[in-house]
């Protein structure tokens, strides 16, 4: 997959995750069915695929909010296992966002950035509330800092809760179909932000149906249907020239109206 | 045509109107009541009749409250005195208050003893309850104030609270020590050090050492008894129910079972049942020679009771969060401890509020179900020594009125406590 450092971002040799014949269940349910996949450092990679093809469950397998039954999750070199303080350790590593934001809502969007610095990475206060300002100026919300999650628009949630992710400084950040609860208009303010991330060179897992921001933004787009992954390519080549019967029905329908 | 046009729509005004009342329909009280009290008829027939309802409750209640007597030496001097009117004789309040506020062994010359410890109460639980007013450092007084309390209402050595004390300390010592390593060895290590502690203490002779008077716990009564009971066991069975919450939700199969098991069957029996297995079948079980205090039998009980009811209300609280809190505190790599301390349960207790409340407001007044296993509290006095006695024989509605009225004042400002607590953390629509 090196070839896809072509586009004007850059990609590294160094692997950020690697995912090797990774199954799952849901009781007798196969929701991911051997999945393979080598993340390296610095790319942009979308999924999609229709609803319920697991395109969630596996990048909830990466930081551990979903138990895979068989294979291996290797990320940022730590072999993922059962053991707690190894699941921590990764879950400090990689940031996610969900599509419901998930912001504490009884503490102020500061305190909700600062939580984790201070509680995980023991951070001083001070400096923790100055790294949370810096990340909240950064989704260009600073003046909402002391208010409280209930009061901000749904684009505003969803970028704190990027800001939220980035103050623990990742190394990975996954977006759970960031954009699916959001009004049209919020949708572009919270892409922007994502699309910003990206130019920094984050490694990112996205999980959307932006295609828009597929094109413009990722360097692989991978196609998941029935716990499979079905096809995977180049945006460019991803969208003008699906390979897959099952792929090409998707996109004639989402790209069809 | 234009002419007499022009004359009609001509108009100058040479005074100004003064500003008039609006009819008596539409002001004030008569406006109020018009709309709020006989909008139509069948409001007006109902508003009539409770009308009456309330002339004819004050009508009887007025006149024996007023016109009580305060001042006589038994029931006879007050019928003597009232001669046939209507009144109550509160007399047996002002002869008898001692006995109902403290019982009818409390030394009469300690009684200043728990007066102060109750005063103090309130500057202990004042900086737990309005958090936001009162500095920290006053946590510290509220975390001695159960031995200071101890010492002043049981008085003895001062040595045993101390001793006490020195336990706790040694075993968060030892908790904090070995937590690191793991939580369950920091938990069982500090329980093994306090009891040690206890243990070792407990060979050291501290009979007259710095001592009060000692009060033994059977001459303890009258509301003391219940603000002792209620205090403790609410105070106790809120962090046991949350943690027989927690230990319902666990992972672990062991504890889990142990949680249920413990909920339910405490839940499936009846209060009076537990207390009488204190008061007469836990002797039994005891090895012989072993003086296991009432009270103290009498607080477990009741803390077990009610912290299975609060550990259900708490699991409320839990399943009403959404799933994506737990998530979210996950993916932030916070552990176990953690989301549970500063996402979850802050959430969670706040939702629970009204319904811990409700089982602690319940708890406080079932602390006079002491009575019926022969402990003399309010209800215990009055029924007792009060009522039997041959000066007060059939004061019955002055007593129970004096009783209600204390239950009603502490049940109701616990209550208010609980509505502002809830508006102050209201964060969600500001």
């Amino acid at each position: 997959m090196t070839e896809a450092a072509q586009t004007q971002m850059t990609v590294s040799d160094e692997v950020a995750i690697s995912i090797e014949k990774m199954n799952k269940w849901y009781g007798t349910f196969h929701v991911l069915r051997d999945i393979d996949l080598t993340v390296y450092r610095g790319e942009r990679i979308v999924i999609a695929g229709p609803s319920g093809s697991g395109k969630s469950t596996l990048i909830r397998c990466i930081n551990a909010l979903e138990e895979h039954q068989r294979g291996r999750i290797t990320v940022d070199g730590t072999v993922l296992s059962s053991d707690l303080k190894n699941i921590d350790k990764i879950r400090s590593e990689v940031g996610m966002c969900f599509q419901h934001f998930n912001l504490f809502p009884h503490l102020t969007i500061l305190e909700n950035c600062t939580l984790a610095p201070i509680w995980v990475r023991k951070t001083p206060k001070k400096e923790a509330e100055e790294t949370a300002m810096h990340f909240l100026e950064k989704v260009k919300i600073p003046d909402q800092a002391n208010k409280y999650p209930g009061q901000l628009s749904g684009g505003q949630q969803q970028r704190v809760a990027i800001a939220r992710s980035l103050c623990m400084r990742p190394r990975i950040m996954l977006f759970d179909e960031p954009t699916s609860a959001l009004d049209p208009e919020m949708i572009k303010e919270v892409l922007d932000t994502m699309v910003e991330l990206a130019e920094e060179g984050m490694t990112m897992l996205c999980v959307t149906h932006e295609m828009g921001f597929a094109r413009q933004v990722a360097n692989r787009v991978i196609f998941m249907d029935q716990g499979q992954i079905v096809e995977q390519n180049e945006p460019e080549e991803f969208f003008n020239n699906p390979q897959n019967e099952r792929t090409k029905l998707f996109l004639s329908q989402i790209l069809g109206h | 045509m234009s002419d007499t046009h022009q004359h009609s729509i001509r108009f100058v005004r040479e005074s100004m109107l003064p500003e008039q009342e609006p009819p008596a329909t539409e002001r004030g009280v008569i406006k109020w009541m018009r709309e709020n009290m006989f909008s139509n008829i069948p409001n007006g027939i109902l508003t009539l009749i409770a009308l009456y309802a309330v002339y004819a409750i004050l009508s009887g209640l007025l006149p024996w409250l007023l016109n009580g007597i305060w001042d006589a030496p038994s029931i006879r001097a007050c019928r003597e005195i009232l001669d046939g009117q209507t009144g109550g004789c509160f007399a047996v309040l002002t002869e008898r208050w001692n006995q109902l506020l403290f019982g009818f062994k409390y030394p009469n010359h300690l009684y200043w003893r728990p007066t102060v410890a109750f005063v103090l109460l309130f500057v202990a639980i004042a900086p737990v309850l309005f958090y936001n007013t009162f500095p920290r450092q006053m946590l510290i007084f509220t975390a001695l104030y159960p031995f200071v309390a101890y010492w002043l209402i049981w008085g003895g050595s001062i040595l045993v609270p101390i001793f006490a004390l020195v336990g706790f300390g040694v075993g968060y010592i030892v908790y904090s020590k070995y937590v690191a390593q793991s939580f369950a060895m920091g938990f069982f290590g500090g329980i093994a050090g306090a009891l040690v502690t206890w243990w070792l203490t407990g060979m050291i002779p501290v009979e007259g050492v710095l001592a009060m008077e000692a009060v033994p716990s059977r001459d303890m009564g009258g509301f003391m008894l219940n603000l002792i009971l209620g205090t403790v066991c609410v105070s106790l069975s809120i962090p046991f129910g949350i943690a027989l919450a927690l230990g319902r939700q666990s992972d672990m199969p062991f504890i889990k079972w142990i949680c249920v098991v413990f909920i339910e069957f405490i839940r499936g029996v009846p209060l009076i049942t537990l207390l009488f297995v204190a008061s007469v079948v836990l002797a039994y079980f005891l090895p012989p020679g072993t003086n296991f205090d009432l009270i103290l039998r009498v607080i477990i009980m009741i803390t077990m009771f009610a912290s299975a009811y609060i550990a259900e209300v708490i699991r409320g609280g839990l399943a009403a969060l959404p799933k994506g809190q737990y998530e979210a505190a996950d993916s932030l790599g916070l552990d176990y401890a953690q989301s549970m301390r500063l996402i979850i349960l802050p959430q969670a207790l706040k939702i629970s509020i009204p319904g811990i409340v409700n089982v602690a407001v319940g708890l406080f007044k079932d602390t006079t179900l002491v009575s019926v296993i022969s402990m003399f509290d309010l209800v215990g006095m009055i029924r007792g020594p009060i009522l039997a006695s041959t000066e007060w024989n059939g004061v019955y509605w002055e007593l129970l009125g004096f009783a209600s009225f204390l239950f009603f004042i502490t049940c109701y400002g616990i209550s208010q406590y609980s509505q502002w607590l809830e508006r102050q953390l209201n964060t969600d629509h500001r």
